[in-house]
């Protein structure tokens, strides 16, 4: 297998995009992948998304994406696994570098979201539960994390404060994210005054509706270290799967597919928990936030709560925890999501994340989830 | 808007409870399965569902799917009954405040939600307390 790094990254400012089709937010984003890389052609490309035929009644849309981008007739995937198809994109991103296939290849995610009503926006989400045995019940995927949340509260004691402040520090990293599509902040009063969505979980604990994309290009590690830039080079890749429907679970509070996700990529990667700086993690719901660093072993299984009241994942503490300001304010273009966390890690790794820069880090990773954690992909990246 | 072959070929699982049981772990699966996640043994033996059990954890739905408007707010959980099958559905005839983890409670059949203008009456299972 060859080492494969990341050349180029691009995104455009997240939000909700009226005036931008699918198709125009993709080429923008990508182009500023191509342009950072210095390329302008690739051999083959991966869109990752959920479900650009819910939301803009378009399916097949690698072979649209490919033309609008110039590139066609280079083979083109689209990838979906819920909210977590920009972290598989990457990871076949990288896989089709690292064998050798290709050398060239760009890994994009998008989401248009707000092409359509609130409620057929809850329904395409809603795919992502099993609509036979979940959705069927009237649960929605706030309802769903509630759940969690309240499972998890239960057995260890997290409380509604500690949730509330995964939201406050996100905002906080956020707001120093001109990217983001809620770049503010917030506090803990405004996030336990917000609207009940879910018992007990609030609009303030919800990640939004976003239309965004993000795009990376991947090549082999000689040809980046030809550029003048730091190298990043993935060094893990990981990826699991989980019943869908959250009462399969053996526990309702352990995501059971980050864990054995993580555990893959940090052995690949030949690194351990403590060796991360930089964690970008998919907090769809602050709850998500909580379970995920105990699943990667960043925190002990319960503790997750603490760990934002300590500020150990503040963007000054022992390991920070979404700089981008993560789901909560950066956005959620859901198939775009993933892709987004890699430009984070790579503009910090690189020394080039401004206002929320964390000082020198060298080892990042991020963890993208789908739907109420049914399938993850975890990646390790290295600065050299 | 549900074809009602989608809608009937589910009613074994919603209506009577239909479940199948690993003939070597002895896992119960709802809905039935024709591989046990826990073995990969394929033979099963049918079963049904124990009709009463806990309630493991419970949101109150605030903001629902359109079709569930009408019934909104309504309280969902994950109910593990006494065979240790866990089930997700609607907790009804219950005041909010009533509503804690442990409480327990029995299956009944109910109406779910309507599909709307000439659309299906949907009906499955619901859980009241015991
Ligand atoms: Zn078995």
């Amino acid at each position: 297998m060859r080492d494969v790094a990341v050349i180029g990254v691009g995104m455009t400012k997240w939000g909700e995009l009226w005036e931008k089709s699918l198709r125009t937010i993709f080429v923008e984003t990508a182009l500023l992948a191509l342009d950072d890389a210095g390329v302008d052609r690739i051999d083959s490309m991966y869109v990752g998304s959920m479900s650009s035929g819910l939301f803009v009644g378009q399916e097949h849309i690698a072979s649209l994406l490919a033309d609008y981008l110039g590139q066609a007739p280079v083979p083109s995937a689209r990838v979906e696994t819920a909210c977590a198809s920009g972290g598989l994109a990457l990871r076949l991103g990288f896989m089709e570098v690292a064998s050798g296939m290709s050398d060239v290849v760009l890994v994009s995610g998008i989401e248009k979201m707000t092409d359509v009503s609130g409620y057929e926006a809850t329904y395409a989400l809603g795919t992502a539960a099993d609509q036979e045995y979940e959705g069927y019940h009237g649960i929605t995927f706030p309802g769903l994390y509630a759940l969690i949340a309240r499972a998890h509260m239960e057995k260890y004691g997290t409380t509604r404060e500690q949730l509330a402040l995964v939201a406050v520090k996100n905002h906080l990293n956020g707001s120093k994210n001109p990217l983001a599509q809620y770049p503010f902040k917030i506090t803990v009063d405004s996030v336990l005054n917000s609207v009940l969505v879910a018992d007990p979980l609030r609009l303030l604990d919800c990640s939004p509706i976003t239309d965004g994309a993000a795009a990376v290009i991947l090549c082999p590690i000689e040809m980046a270290r030809k550029m003048n830039k730091p190298v990043v080079k993935i060094t893990g890749s990981g990826h699991a799967t989980d019943s869908i429907a959250l009462s399969s679970r053996k526990d309702i509070t352990w995501l059971e597919a980050t864990y054995q996700a993580g555990k893959r990529a940090y052995a690949m990667a030949n690194k351990k928990p403590k060796d991360i700086d930089i964690l970008e993690v998919h907090d769809c719901f602050t709850i998500a936030e909580i379970c995920v660093i105990e699943a990667l072993g960043i925190v002990e299984k319960g503790k997750g709560g603490k760990a934002a009241e300590d500020e150990i994942t503040y963007l000054e503490g022992k390991i920070p925890v979404n700089t981008s300001g993560g789901l909560k304010a950066k956005g959620h273009p859901v198939g775009a999501t993933g892709v987004a966390q890699v430009i984070e890690i790579v503009k910090q790794l690189q020394g080039e994340a401004g206002k929320r820069q964390v000082k020198n880090p060298r080892i990042g990773m991020a963890q993208n989830m789908g739907g109420s954690g049914g399938s993850t992909v975890v990646h390790i990246f290295e600065r050299e | 808007m549900t074809t009602p072959s989608r809608y009937w070929r589910e009613i074994p699982q919603r209506y009577r409870l239909e479940a199948n049981k690993c003939k070597k772990c002895g896992f119960v699966f709802f809905p039935p399965r024709l591989i046990c996640s826990q073995c990969q043994n394929r033979k099963f033996e049918e079963t049904k569902l124990a009709e009463k059990g806990k309630v493991l954890t419970f949101t109150i739905i605030r903001v629902p799917p359109q079709q569930f408007v009408d019934q909104a707010p309504y309280a969902v959980g994950i109910v593990e009954l006494d065979d240790g099958v866990k089930l997700t559905g609607q907790i009804v005839d219950c005041d909010f405040e009533d509503l804690k983890i442990g409480k327990r409670v029995k299956i009944e059949f109910r109406k779910i939600f309507a599909e709307g203008e000439a659309g299906i009456l949907c009906y499955g299972y619901k859980f009241v307390p015991e």
